[in-house]
């Protein structure tokens, strides 16, 4: 089977050589064939996405389409979808059919896309495994015993399986990047404030960013360009002009000067993830970039800080989930705070509750000083060493995770040994700055590795550019998983 | 730092999270797992840095005190778990 990326389908699409209907039947098909081994979606929504599919063939025949008219893809079930079960991957919203879109959701309906359904997540994107959702484990498609990453491991698993040619995902501290490194997508992680997080529901505010997921990174820049842009229903959404995330893909990377920090290539680094980065770095060389270490000294701080500001803003964030105005409540309770407590315990899964445990712990009386603002001044610390890093180096690079997937259950036991497997991601959520994975060859025992692109602020559009330029040269994100 | 089983209780408590005995002692082990990994922040002198809460250092938005949303209470009433005449119904908090 051939690769189909969304550009290669519209142009089907728009030559009239398929319809919507055709396209969206065949992916319900795939969807159909491959859920029950791999679980990448909690939801299909059939009719709903027929009925957007004829719309899209009317719409291409009376000259009247969007831009990106009857292509399909999934949402991450964080996304908000109006009339569509929209569960977290909780308990807790089992049976919550959103009553609106998401900013993201709405955006892409205008231009034209067809969504087929809601992807499986770690609970409220909690997680990097995805093992962490009340509707089971997500597989690697590459091998199914291995986990998919996450949060966003339904998404990545589902493009990497070829159930869909692409997805929306969240990233809050990896959940976009990891699994699309360790399934061997594109995934690309905007500046903070560039999409807007209405109807995303929320984990931690002040790092959530939604982004696109594809095999390719021209498709991440066709979404991408659908996704971005102000929205005053998110107060930290940035007040600026659009960017065309497509405009500089054909850009020679002649001149381009890469930084490689010494912390990402150090102790940790698995030799064969270490070999296949170098490889792909070699490539980049040959396109005409150079590379020069740089330093980012405070990377062993990100996970720390991260571990404070992460549950701090999820614990006030999921305080919302009380039993009251949606989402579930305990069948039997003596008063309102037992409701309040029972529905809470029953609906949230067990890392959950820790999340909102230590965040509850560092925001109490007494201890807000000496926590959440000491991790908001490490924050400041992490995002000066990426500023320094960045005036001597036009991107950064490096591995997205130190080793490829790992088996489902491995870590399962052990939040902090899964919470350090996170160490390149979590910082540029701190620094809000973009960052993409594009895949970058194969592990020893043949599972894809990714490699990890960091920009300045708001330079997607660059990061996009090397990416599609490695994958002109490249053939590895051509590469799929045996069926 | 090592937090007691007091505490754990405590912050449950705080959270309206309710756990059993055995939950507690369990999640005690795993909540100090995670203050160990945390821990790690203290060892850094942070004087006279400024705390970071947007990466852009925006400042909040305002907008005109004007009515911008419609009326859509059906719409999110209809997925509460029990509403009535308009309101979201509750166990008697009042004697």
């Amino acid at each position: 089977m051939s690769l189909q990326t969304l550009k290669t389908l519209q142009a089907q699409l728009a030559s009239k050589k398929i319809s919507s209907r055709e396209l969206v039947t065949d992916y319900l098909a795939r969807i159909e064939a491959q859920n029950a081994a791999i679980n990448a979606f909690i939801t299909v929504d059939r009719a709903g996405a027929l009925a957007a599919a004829d719309a899209a063939d009317a719409a291409i025949a009376a000259g009247t389409a969007g831009p990106l008219a009857g292509l399909p893809i999934a949402h991450k079930d964080i996304f908000c979808t109006e009339g569509v079960l929209t569960t977290c991957g909780s308990k807790m919203l089992a049976n919550f059919v959103s009553p609106y879109d998401a900013h993201v959701v709405s955006q892409l309906k205008a231009a034209g896309v067809v969504s087929l359904g809601k992807t499986n997540c770690d609970e409220f994107a909690m997680g990097s495994t995805n093992e962490n959702s009340a509707y089971g484990a997500v597989k690697n498609p590459w091998n199914l015993s291995r986990v998919p990453g996450g949060s966003s491991g339904g998404s990545a698993a589902a493009v990497a399986a070829g159930m869909i040619p692409a997805a929306t995902g969240t990233d809050t501290g990896g959940s976009i990047r990891q699994p699309a490194g360790l399934c061997g997508i594109t995934g690309i992680k905007p500046t903070y404030g560039t999409v807007s997080r209405y109807g995303m529901v929320a984990y931690a505010s002040s790092l959530d960013q939604g982004g696109p997921m594809a095999h390719t990174a021209e498709d991440c820049a066709l979404l991408l360009n659908h996704m971005a842009g102000f929205d005053s229903r998110d107060s930290t959404s940035l007040e600026r002009a659009k960017d065309d995330y497509s405009a500089q893909l054909s850009q020679p990377l002649a001149g381009l000067k890469i930084g490689l920090p010494k912390e990402y290539f150090g102790e940790g680094l698995a030799a064969d993830v270490r070999a296949a980065i170098e490889n792909a770095l070699a490539e980049l060389r040959k396109l005409g970039a150079s590379t020069v270490e740089v330093s980012l000294p405070n990377t062993h701080l990100a996970i720390p800080a991260y571990y404070v500001i992460a549950p701090a803003e999820a614990s006030s964030n999921l305080s919302r989930f009380d039993g009251v105005r949606y989402g579930h409540r305990a069948a039997e309770y003596k008063d309102l705070a037992e409701m309040y407590a029972k529905s809470r315990s029953e609906g949230f899964g067990k890392e959950v509750q820790r999340r909102i445990l230590v965040g509850t712990y560092v925001l109490s009386h007494g201890y807000y000083d000496a926590y959440y603002i000491k991790a908001q001044q490490l924050r400041r610390l992490i995002a000066e060493d990426f500023k320094q890093a960045l005036s001597q180096c036009d991107i950064i690079a490096g591995p997205v995770a130190p080793t490829a997937a790992w088996g489902i259950g491995q870590m399962a036991d052990d939040p902090v040994q899964m919470y350090l497997a996170d160490i390149y991601t979590i910082a540029v959520n701190l620094a809000g700055l973009p960052a993409l994975s594009t895949p970058a060859g194969f592990s020893a025992e043949k599972l894809p590795v990714g490699l990890q692109l960091i920009g300045n602020y708001f330079g997607e559009a660059r990061l996009l550019n090397v990416a599609h330029q490695l994958q002109q040269a490249t053939d590895w994100h051509l590469q799929r998983p045996q069926a | 730092m090592s937090l007691s089983l007091e505490q754990v209780e405590r912050i449950a408590r705080l959270a309206h999270i309710e756990l059993s005995p055995a939950d507690a002692t369990a999640t005690q082990a795993k909540l100090n797992g995670i203050f160990g990994l945390i821990e790690a922040m203290q060892a850094v002198d942070t004087t006279g840095v400024a705390p970071m809460s947007h990466p852009q250092d925006v400042v909040q938005r305002l907008r005109p005190d004007a009515i911008s949303e419609t009326d859509r209470r059906a719409a999110y009433q209809a997925v509460a778990p029990e509403a009535e005449a308009g309101l979201y119904l509750v166990p008697k908090v009042i004697e």
